[in-house]
């Protein structure tokens, strides 16, 4: 059959561990990506969306109040700046593409934060497509506003209330839809996990924060970054910004995970740092889970890092040593929340907030080396509620 | 390792060959380990094989099965939360085969193999007395390197062709199946259903001619009625969410008059 010759692994990383019902609309997806892909039309069309509707490129932005604070030269890709404010829709209408050229009506998401779900109710409302996204009953509740912002743009969400009712949850729902819904339904996954071809095609397709990056850093400073920092929890705006760094061995790539209330607590994120290989969501790659390989229940203060695995790239990343993982707690995350609005008049992502706290942190350790770039992933006004509620 | 398991020793196909020979479509119940409680399997395990169960698939439960709906994922997460586990499974299966001879297929997800470790629990599953394997999430081609550790070992390694499998896909997972090949009936997840799908029996009357792997079909079979239209098409009919209803309503007295209604069904 097509599917060893069009698997793509990370190393030992990332496969295709599905039920047999998806195994024909991988194949149909990867073939309509390699199709698509040569085709400068494709990617005309997608450039074209990206910059009128989108408004790329993102900015980069030189924060000097906090660079002054964390003791080196920072800089933000300011993806919060996107249209729904959130690197997320740099997928998802790369993905409604596909849809399109695959004929399929109806689109899925599972989301966490609420940001993939959003750039995804986005796009179907662009396209004219009915669209179903899946969130965790605990999500729904910390992230009332965007799903009230899904809910305008003609989505239905539902929610989810087996499991965590978090995005593990929400990512299962969003399968068992498939399962039953394949032939007219595509299923837009919002990061760099998933069965192949996902994470190849999710990383292209966020790919773009690199490229803008790297280039408009060399044009600023006459020299490549000394690191690039971006928070993780599937891990796509890491890899999307990793992507066009990977072979510049000078270059740190450092992702930042959940540490949660700390590592020590059990109750984290830190797939890459605590967890040990495993399948979930069909794709190999490192899992928090028991002894007896149950998935264990993720937590996070941030929603869109609240997840138990991560994109087999990343896993492979870290085991070659090519990247770096480290982990910032719910309360560091918090600090460089409140650090940034206040330094700089930016509100980040809960999320992006997990790289701007380690740079907090650990920026002096660049002090002479260069620039430190960070992925600012997202914005942070679907956050603001529920930081006003720990305060 | 293991010599490749071939069909002289694959230990569910002498089954079937008898069965065949006979004209007995076999009974396929599934169940999941633990459910309702732990204390529960034994005692259920033994009643399905007196009401009649050919082949028992017994459920290693999953945090996570996508594969499943409500009611598989009801009863995976209830035994989970009573500390069931893939070594408690092995040694009620050990306990059932001291008594009885009926063949059980594990059914399950990936994740809990590959913590235990492939080859360690391939060893220990044919010691409990285990038959055969299912894993839901392993699709042929999936990873070559896994499938070829398993296909070696003495455990049938059953394989699933989908309603969405292209027919030369599915020829070609007929052919790769141990044991038997378990054809999806519905277009969806695990779970009971009142209408089979109107273009089943054709899509298994063509798979049926162009392989002689014995085919099992199940995923939304739950009445007698399904059992009775599907007998003369299939070797054997598996039915889980709805047994697991009547365990449900009646306990294991309802489990084992449902599936004896059943196995009359099918003659």
């Amino acid at each position: 059959m097509t599917m060893e010759k069009l698997e793509s692994r990370f190393g030992r990383f990332g496969g295709r561990y599905v039920p047999e019902t998806l195994v024909p609309a991988l194949d149909e997806l990867a073939a309509a990506y390699q199709q698509a892909a040569a085709e400068p039309a494709f990617w005309a069309e997608l450039d074209q969306l990206l910059r009128d509707y989108v408004g790329r490129p993102t900015p980069l932005y030189q924060a000097e109040r906090l660079g002054a604070q964390a003791g080196a030269a920072v800089y933000l890709k300011r993806e919060d700046l996107n249209h729904t404010g959130a690197h997320k829709i740099n997928n998802t209408l790369g993905q409604v593409l596909l849809a399109r050229r695959m004929g399929k009506r109806r689109i899925i998401a599972e989301t966490g934060a609420g940001q993939h779900g959003v750039a995804t109710a986005t796009v179907a409302a662009l396209f004219g497509l009915e669209c179903v996204v899946y969130m965790g009953e605990e999500d729904v509740r910390r992230q009332a506003l965007n799903v009230y912002r899904m809910r305008l743009r003609g989505a239905e969400v539902r929610t989810v209330t087996s499991g965590s009712r978090t995005l593990k949850d929400a990512t299962n729902e969003a399968m068992r839809d498939w399962v039953a819904s394949v032939g007219t339904t595509h299923y837009i996954i919002g990061s760099v996990v998933g069965p192949d071809p996902y994470p190849r095609l999710v990383r292209d397709l966020q790919s773009v924060i690199g490229r803008e990056a790297r280039a408009q850093v060399l044009e600023r400073t006459g020299r490549l970054p000394a690191a690039v920092v971006a928070c993780v929890g599937g891990g796509a705006n890491a890899l999307g910004i990793f992507h066009a760094f990977v072979g510049d061995a000078d270059v740190e790539l450092v992702g930042v995970e959940a540490a949660g209330e700390g590592l020590e607590s059990g109750r984290h994120a830190a797939s890459l740092g605590q967890g040990r290989p495993g399948v979930l969501h069909g794709a190999y790659s490192y899992l928090l889970q028991d002894a007896a390989g149950q998935v264990a229940p993720a937590h996070s203060i941030s929603a869109g890092l609240d997840y138990p695995g991560v994109g087999p790239e990343h896993a492979y990343l870290k085991d070659s040593g090519r990247a770096r993982y480290v982990s910032v707690t719910d309360a560091a995350a918090l600090a460089g929340f409140r650090a940034l609005a206040q330094l700089e008049g930016i509100i980040p992502a809960l999320e992006s907030a997990h790289a701007v706290a380690y740079v907090l942190a650990e920026g002096n350790r660049w002090e002479q080396a260069g620039p430190v770039l960070i992925c600012l992933s997202g914005r942070g006004d679907k956050d603001v509620a529920q930081v006003a509620g720990v305060s | 390792m293991y010599p490749t398991t071939s069909s002289e020793t694959d230990p569910i196909a002498p089954w079937f060959a008898r069965w065949r020979a006979a004209g007995h479509t076999a009974l396929i119940p599934y169940m999941t380990a633990g459910y309702p409680r732990p204390a529960d399997t034994p005692g259920l395990l033994a009643a399905l094989a007196g009401a009649g169960a050919d082949i028992i698939e017994l459920g290693v439960p999953f945090s996570d099965p996508v594969a499943d709906g409500p009611t598989i994922q009801r009863a995976s997460q209830r035994a989970l939360e009573q500390g069931v586990t893939l070594a408690s499974v092995l040694a009620q299966l050990t306990e059932f085969r001291a008594r009885h001879d009926t063949p059980v297929v594990l059914f399950s997800y990936l994740n809990p193999l590959l913590s235990y470790g492939v080859e360690r629990f391939c060893a220990e599953a044919v010691a409990a007395g285990a038959h055969g394997l299912l894993l839901t999430d392993l699709p042929v081609g999936g990873d070559p390197e896994l499938e070829g550790l398993l296909e070696a070992a003495p455990l049938a390694l059953v394989r699933l062709i989908a309603p969405t499998t292209p027919p030369a896909r599915a020829l070609l997972i007929a052919a790769r199946a141990q044991g038997f090949v378990y054809y999806i009936a519905r277009l969806g997840v695990t779970g009971a259903g009142r209408e089979l799908r109107p273009e089943l029996v054709q899509e298994l009357r063509a798979l049926r001619q162009r392989t002689t792997t014995p085919l099992a079909v199940g995923f939304g079979v739950s009445t007698p009625a399904h059992a009775a239209l599907l007998a003369a098409e299939a070797d054997g009919v598996v039915v889980g969410s709805a047994l697991i209803d009547a365990l449900d309503r009646g306990g294991i007295p309802a489990a084992a008059a449902f599936l004896a209604e059943l196995r009359r069904a099918l003659g």
